[in-house]
């Protein structure tokens, strides 16, 4: 018999925390810092607009690109968030997830052999989905140094005349790295110079403390090569309704459609009709949820110093990323034992990237008393690993 | 005030109405602040009365204790001068009265009482607060469970679902 798999598939590696998981999710009375989703349900008026959609027998398709209604509120909102205006119409698409813009996003944007630059420690699947489009990742390791954000210096080391496209995975998961204006103004400049697309995955965006999430579709001259990637996920803690969009140049989300169209047919109707609600109420919640973030980041970081945890301070997302290199193990070894000794389960921060070796990712999608619970565990195995190192 | 200083404060209000047993210096780690400013603002806040107690919120339906809540409506008519403050008053400073809140609608105050029985509540409206002058007319309305409370929900929250690792 022939082999039934395409030799890419094949080569593309499954996911570094695949193995760990196996693990991790053996462990029955493990407690888990490790979830890459919010701790909140969503919010009471969102379910009950999706219950009341699912009550009116609203069990049909939508339109291949979503809700016209959806797709108005989400351009409203990102006007309102991000100061940049796209046409509901020809400038948005609604996807399954943030997931599915990104992959979708890759296959309309690349020929073989065109190059993506993907700075990691990044979410999971810039790359594979890369792979599966035919392009070539290029991997941009951040620089601890630099908090994980990613400068020129980095680019220029990694750009080529065939990089086409750049990700911009910020606010960032693992790292919690942001990117101020400040930051994205140089990287904007290198883009149109080298005359590049860039892909912000900006499913973060609610979640920042301190400033506001800017995205770097709103600097000068970059809407028009930028396509905007966000979703219901993290900040309105609908991750298992699994919506999401994608606005950017016609051009782009007109054939991003057309695959969208071929591939998926529609996002699920309830959720649209849900995230109605969400983008117009919800305003609150969100916020309840964000200032709750961030008294738990406090209280990590505080947490850190106390221990001697070397970490720098995160203002994005729901993760912090301290540094375990003074116990000279590797972040597996490190998650591995961690999870043996003291049942707490961490995600190495090599699941992320190479580069992510000598972090582990933390995630503060936990109630107070869990994270109190599971830190209290940290710190009993690291002063047992110190007091071996003597 | 200045803008950071109202911030603060609200954010330490809204945290102690949900956790008033929070230690001031896990407060001051969770707002971000150093502990004397922290301690500062409490004691400033309930000095201008904005904190006015740090409560319990007891199930006594779980305990052996007999207990029954009533919510009572009352239609008065306002005194000259006074307006509805001098009834209300009369009514507040039984000890069984849970709470009084002037209100708008079709009756005037909604008065909590808690008592030991439905025969003490009953008890207790015809024979303090109907004679009351100005009080002309009352409805009780018994409480026979109660769903949520303080913006609790008083049923068990479900074990989390979540996986244990996600990327
Ligand atoms: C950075 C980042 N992008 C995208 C996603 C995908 O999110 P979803 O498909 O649920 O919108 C995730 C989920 O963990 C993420 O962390």
């Amino acid at each position: 018999m022939r082999n039934p798999l395409s030799k890419k598939i094949i080569d593309i590696q499954p996911s570094g925390i695949r193995r760990f998981f196996d693990v991790a999710n053996e462990m029955e009375d493990a407690i888990s810092l490790g979830v890459g989703e919010p701790d909140f349900d969503t919010p009471w008026r969102i379910r009950d607009e999706g219950i009341f959609s699912l009550e009116k027998g609203r069990t049909f398709y939508t339109s291949n690109a979503g809700l016209k209604e959806l797709r108005k509120e989400i351009c409203k909102y990102l006007e309102r968030k991000i100061g940049v205006t796209y046409d509901p119409l020809k400038e948005t698409l609604v996807t399954v997830g943030g997931s599915e813009a990104i992959d979708v996003g890759l296959r309309c944007m690349l020929d073989p052999g065109d190059e993506v630059l993907i700075p990691q420690p990044s979410y999971v699947s810039y790359l594979p989905c890369t792979v599966m489009a035919d392009g070539v990742p290029v991997v941009v390791p951040l620089q601890y140094e630099n908090n994980f954000k990613l400068t020129v210096e980095d680019l220029e080391k990694y750009t080529t005349p065939k990089t086409k496209v750049l990700i911009m995975p910020f606010p960032n998961n693992p790292t919690g790295s942001i990117m101020t204006r400040e930051d994205l103004e140089p990287v904007a400049d290198f883009v149109k110079e080298h005359d590049l697309y860039v892909m912000s995955d900006e499913i973060y965006s609610e979640l920042t403390y301190q400033t506001k999430h800017v995205s770097i579709a709103s600097l000068p001259g970059m809407r028009e090569r930028t396509l905007v990637i966000n979703g219901f996920s993290k900040g309105f803690a609908m991750t298992g309704w699994r919506l999401g969009y994608c606005c950017g140049p016609e051009m782009i989300i007109e054939q991003m459609t057309k695959l969208h169209q071929f591939a998926i047919m529609c996002a699920p109707t309830t959720s649209q009709y849900a995230a109605v609600e969400g983008l117009k109420n919800c305003e609150d919640e969100v916020e309840e949820m964000r200032q709750s973030y961030n008294q738990r980041r406090r209280f990590l970081m505080h947490e850190f110093k106390r221990m001697g945890l070397e970490c720098f301070e995160p203002f994005g997302a729901f993760y912090v990323f301290p540094s375990i290199k003074e116990f000279k193990m590797s972040s597996e070894e490190f998650a591995t034992r961690l999870l043996r000794e003291e049942k707490v389960a961490v995600v190495p921060g090599t699941a992320f990237g190479e580069c992510g070796e000598g972090f582990l990712r933390i995630s503060y999608a936990y109630s107070l008393d869990d994270l109190k619970e599971a830190l209290g565990r940290v710190e009993r195995f690291i002063n047992r690993l110190r007091e071996a190192q003597l | 005030m200045n803008e950071n200083k109202e911030a603060l404060r609200i954010e330490i209000l809204k945290y102690l109405e949900k956790h008033s047993r929070v230690d001031l210096r896990e407060l001051a780690v969770l707002m971000g602040v150093e502990e004397a400013e922290a301690a500062n603002e409490m004691a400033e806040m309930e000095k201008e009365k904005i904190i006015c107690g740090y409560h319990t919120l007891i199930d006594w339906d779980k305990t052996g204790v007999e207990m029954v809540t009533a919510l009572i409506e009352v239609r008065v008519t306002p005194q000259r001068d006074r307006g509805f403050d001098r009834i209300a008053e009369r009514i507040y400073n039984y000890p069984e009265v849970y709470a009084v809140y002037l209100i708008s609608g079709s009756y005037d105050l909604l008065v909590t009482l808690e008592g030991k029985s439905l025969k003490e509540v009953s008890r207790f409206v015809s024979e303090k607060l109907s004679p009351i002058e100005g009080v002309l007319n009352t409805a009780t309305h018994f409480i026979l469970k109660k769903y949520k409370d303080h913006g609790t929900i008083m049923i068990p929250k479900k074990e989390s679902e979540r996986m244990l690792v996600t990327p």
